[in-house]
């Protein structure tokens, strides 16, 4: 009983936040690095998926039902930033397709017309 | 018998939390290292099935069915046409410089290193899993059709904003096809002039 007991993992919060953490550094990266808009856009994507994996586990390990209600907030929170996120690449695509019309590029470096 | 019932269930939620978990991170890694874009939008895919998989985990099923739905059926599909739409060649390349390779690295290793340290350090009360309500699909259905209606409904009117305002933006290009009929510089060829 005890050998079974010991090689027991319980997956707890910090199992997920270290995960999200690490999604939201990569999507971090991915802004920085990739000179594509539209790489530039998977990588806002990846930092919004590592905060709704936040804000999920957040809500399943809290306590905050009351009087017998489950706590929904982090779920509800997290379909409003899923619903943000497919506005938000809607519009970005139009952007960059313009974008795409006029320069015949998608590099972002090549988007210098308003520099002074 | 209720204790061994138990432990195995434990560690098959062990099992499956490091399934995804390593899915949604090693697919989240290539995405940062691929170098082509439509290789990215392949590892975007799995990153975005393995939190979807999480979601599972979580008790958060209809989240997790959102995600699948709405991120891995809709919004890759944009952004894959918007690959497609956007480049000559679709596996054409744009190399980052070296020092912006050792800048995101640096930010990067500090950010997480930060984030990890301050995790283990904040003491958070000891979670217990949050499992009292039967029906979470319920209760998520009232909560947004009650207490969070104004959101839900200025959220449908922003959709309804995007959707006349992406059609709006996207259909400028037609102008320029004129402009070479009609033997006229095109708005883009006087773009790069003044640049």
């Amino acid at each position: 009983m005890n050998v079974l007991a010991i090689t027991v993992t319980t997956i707890g919060l910090h199992h997920y936040l270290v995960l999200g953490a690490f999604l939201f550094v990569c999507g971090l990266m991915t802004i920085l690095l990739k000179r594509n808009a539209i790489g530039i856009l998977m990588g806002v994507e990846l930092v919004l998926n590592a905060a709704n994996v936040n804000l999920v586990a957040f809500n399943y390990f809290s306590y905050a039902g009351t009087h017998g209600e489950p706590a929904l907030n982090g779920q509800i929170f997290a379909v409003f930033v899923i619903v943000l996120a497919a506005a938000e690449a809607a519009v970005a695509l139009a952007i960059f397709l313009n974008f795409y019309n006029n320069f015949t590029t998608i590099d972002v470096e090549r988007a210098s017309n308003l520099k002074g | 018998m209720d204790a061994i019932n138990s432990i195995t269930n434990a560690n098959a939620e062990a099992v499956l939390f490091y399934a995804f978990a390593g899915m949604a991170a090693i697919s989240a890694l290539l995405l940062v290292l691929s170098r082509n874009i439509v290789r990215t939008a392949v590892c975007l895919l799995f990153t975005l099935m393995g939190v979807a998989g999480l979601y599972f985990l979580l008790h958060a099923e209809f989240l997790a069915a959102v995600q699948l739905v709405v991120y891995a059926g809709g919004t890759l599909i944009l952004i894959i046409f918007g690959v497609m739409l956007t480049s000559k060649s679709p596996f054409s390349k744009f190399e980052p410089k070296p020092g912006e390779v050792a800048i995101a690295l640096v930010v990067g290793t500090v950010l997480f290193a930060a984030l990890v340290l301050a995790l283990h350090s904040f003491p958070f009360p000891a979670a217990e899993p949050n499992l009292e309500g039967k029906y979470p699909l319920l209760a998520l259905g009232q909560a947004l059709l009650g207490d969070y209606l104004i959101p839900f409904e200025i959220a449908s009117v922003l959709l309804l904003v995007v959707m006349i305002g992406a059609a709006y933006l996207a259909k400028g290009r037609r102008h320029e096809a004129e402009d070479l009929k009609l033997g006229r510089t095109p708005a883009s060829k006087t773009m790069r002039q003044w640049s």
